[in-house]
């Protein structure tokens, strides 16, 4: 595959600058191209011609960088090659080729919840530092104090590397059907206590309302309970590796979980992942939906939704020990096996600038990780979201946590913890579920830190 | 022909010549057995004996693999799951399968129409069919309860529920693969003399009688050909499953298949996966082995 780029016009270029390289050994000449270059200012147009390719998963957010790719290329002259794949092959795909050392593409999408660790791990990604210290390659526009927090903790290895550019957020809310809860006169729950509360007084199965709903579903249920974890005070993973999902934290975590799901939920809940637990909350036949912060568009759209402008957006309500909003997390990285970095950093930035994650937020196709896009989108006329949707997203992103543990073999947690909070919605003890999967999980987590 | 004009000597170089170039005549095919068979089965075999995830360094750990596979209650269960699948799978389709071509094989009026329209479900997709159940499989919103209730019966929690998962899913399978075996048993019925129910009927066989002592054991070698395929078909199932219920609710659907696919494809564990591959196989190969056992005996008793 490395043959194909040896007759591109970048290969031709990349022979010219070893050649100068070469000639600076020799001179005078390169002295002052290299000071050039340090005091060039930043130019969209520095690398004209090259082409990068750029492996993304199919969702709102790929469609639109898609959708504006061309303009990129008329910005920069950088030609892009992309890939939009769904997101599970997107993944198996990612570690096949990267594990071999040769990957197709030189920019990466990825989901952080899913992805970070084990990239981290196996060194996959470009440390971006030197680029962004790099006045000539930092897009002057590119500042992090705009970034939100809870995206730059997942973008930023515990060491200060800066591995990737966030550019989509998704915190845990709670949807709600504000005329369910008007017509019980209940206010919106603070507490864990008053959620639970008001799922029993609000659920009414004759009528064929459910006081909760959320993913039953084993793998895709896992951040529900950490939701309710993280407000307990509990966590995933001590200092030592040793897994603290066993703790009393945990056990009351998924209590309530058992209890929320298993009591007040609908029948068969247990297999339901965010789809059919949105179709239920459309129809207007649960009180509250814990899930992603994504659903406002179907929520909203009256050719969809049965219960457009009673939709209540709240944040998560608060624990004994915190309140908390369970973050998953999505941003690009640039390949360390990719012979493009410069383009590819370009394409990154891009990805991530102001008016991309404006226009992500008017299509609501994410919640931007840019601050200032939220003001910017709220000016333009065919913003749709409602306020109080804008308002529970900062809220939730400045209380955010990650939702799920950062580490290598997140689909084996999700999978043997899903499992044990599948069976209790279906009448296991917590306690005993929670146990066997920690048993069960520590060998596979202290060999993927090992190996 | 002309080689019997020749000396002996010569004739018997010539035709050892003659299988040597024959043999060689075999060798695209063998090195295309080999190739795209036999490797990546000892291939398989050879990744079994290592510790490997895709991402880290492989450790040679000889049958570790498949001792630790021995005590997985997981790995266990899902052999029961394939097997419970299996037997439905296979039985419920057979048995309505052989009704319907008896059905089918009878005069009446618009039976090619009727044949033509019985036999459609077999040509639709399995992923698009598997998405069309799961909305009828919903607890809340789907067709499947609310036909129930017209008829009075409470809503049924269908993929939903641990213990209901598998016969719905046997459900579907029969939607979808009975026209097969009545297909096949159609052939069957279609190929009978039509002697021996002359003399039966003179004897005053009922029915029944009719179909007991003349047409089933006359049908049974293409009986036993629909179970073949039915159980090849069915031991294979990923498809519907992994569409519809992702080898849930927890574990109560998962089939080797679901497990091999999970351990693979999703945990990467490429020497554990490998192990199941063997286990299956082996598993297989037992499961023919009996089939081909009971396709003797049909024979025979044809």
């Amino acid at each position: 595959m490395n043959d194909r780029h040896d007759d591109h016009p970048d290969s031709i270029r990349r022979r010219l600058l070893q050649a100068g390289a070469g000639a600076a050994a020799l001179g005078a000449v390169p002295a002052a191209v290299r000071t050039a270059t340090a005091q060039a200012p930043f130019d969209w147009k520095k690398f004209k011609g090259e082409k990068i390719e750029v492996l993304l998963t199919k969702s709102p957010r790929g469609d639109l960088f898609t959708k504006y790719h061309k303009e990129f290329e008329d910005l920069t002259g950088i030609i892009v090659g992309s890939e939009m794949v769904p997101e599970q092959q997107q993944r198996q795909k990612a570690v096949i080729e990267l594990n071999s050392g040769n990957p197709s593409f030189d920019v990466i999408g990825m989901s952080y919840h899913v992805q970070k660790r084990q990239f981290a791990k196996n060194n996959w990604l470009l440390d971006l530092r030197p680029m962004l210290a790099d006045k000539s390659m930092a897009d002057p526009n590119l500042d992090f104090n705009d970034f939100a927090q809870g995206g730059l903790n997942y973008a930023v290895e515990p060491d200060g590397r800066v591995m990737s550019l966030p550019f989509n957020l998704d915190p845990w809310v709670v949807y709600y059907n504000k005329e369910i809860f008007a017509a019980k006169g209940i206010p919106y729950p603070k507490t864990f206590a008053e959620m639970t509360d008001a799922a029993a007084k609000l659920n009414d199965p004759g009528k064929g309302i459910s006081g909760f709903v959320g993913r039953g579903l084993k793998n895709a249920n896992v951040p529900v309970w950490s939701s309710f974890l993280l407000g307990y005070g509990g966590g995933f993973i001590d200092a030592n590796g040793k897994l603290t999902t066993d703790t009393p934290e945990a056990i009351e975590s998924a209590k309530m979980y058992a209890l929320l799901l298993g009591k007040y939920g609908p029948q068969g809940v247990a297999g339901f992942n965010w789809n059919e637990s949105q179709t239920l909350f459309m129809q207007g036949k649960a009180a509250m939906w814990l899930d992603g912060i994504g659903f406002a568009a179907p929520l909203e759209d009256p050719t969809k939704s049965r219960i457009v402008g009673k939709v209540g957006y709240g944040v998560m309500p608060a624990g004994p020990k915190a309140q908390v909003s369970a973050l998953f997390a999505d941003g690009e990285g640039i390949t360390r096996f990719s012979k493009k970095p410069g383009p590819a950093f370009f394409y990154i930035q891009w990805a991530s600038n102001k008016q991309m994650q404006t226009r992500m937020l008017q299509a609501a196709a994410g919640a931007p990780v840019r601050k200032s896009a939220y003001a910017a989108a709220a000016q333009s006329s065919d913003f749709k979201s409602p306020k109080e949707w804008v308002d529970c997203m900062l809220a939730s992103a400045a209380i955010a946590k990650p939702g799920l543990p950062v580490i290598a073999p997140v689909t084996e947690f999700r999978d043997t913890f899903g499992i044990a909070l599948t069976n209790m919605i279906n009448g296991a003890d917590p306690a005993t579920e929670l146990k066997k999967a920690t048993a069960e999980f520590q060998p596979v987590l202290d060999k993927s830190e090992k190996g | 022909m002309t080689t019997d004009a020749l000396p002996a000597p010569i004739r018997a170089g010539f035709l050892a010549r003659r299988r040597r170039h024959m043999r060689l005549l075999t060798l695209p095919a063998m090195i295309v057995i080999a190739a795209v068979i036999l490797f990546p089965w000892l291939f398989t075999l050879w990744m079994s004996a290592f510790d490997w995830k895709i991402g880290t360094v492989a450790h040679f750990v000889g049958v570790d693999n498949y001792v630790k596979l021995a005590t997985n209650q997981r790995f266990i269960e899902s052999i029961v799951h394939t097997f419970y699948f299996t037997a439905l799978a296979v039985v419920l389709p057979l048995v309505l399968g052989t009704a319907a071509a008896l059905v089918f094989h009878r005069q009446f009026p618009y039976r090619g129409f009727l044949r033509a329209v019985f036999t459609m479900p077999m040509m639709a997709t399995p992923v698009a069919i598997a998405l069309v159940w799961t909305m009828m499989f919903h607890p809340q919103q789907g067709v499947l309860n609310y036909l129930l209730s017209l008829v009075g019966i409470p809503p049924l929690l269908w993929v939903y529920s641990p213990t209901l998962v598998i016969p719905s899913l046997v459900l579907v399978e029969i939607w979808h693969w009975t026209p097969l075996v009545m297909l096949i048993v159609l052939g069957g019925l279609a190929s009978l003399p039509t002697e021996p129910y002359e003399s039966a009927r003179l004897d005053g066989a009922s029915e029944w009688q009719l179909f007991r002592y003349i047409t089933f054991p006359l049908v049974a070698p293409f009986l036993v050909v629909a179970a073949v395929i039915r159980t090849i078909d069915a031991l294979k199932a990923f498809d519907t499953i992994y569409v519809i219920s992702s080898g849930g609710p927890g574990t109560a659907s998962e089939t080797i298949n679901l497990y091999l696919y999970l351990q693979a494809f999703a945990f990467y564990n490429v020497g554990n996966a490998s192990a199941v591959v063997v286990v299956f196989f082996v598993l297989i190969l037992a499961m023919a082995m009996l089939l081909l056992h009971v396709r003797q005996k049909a024979k025979w008793t044809a």
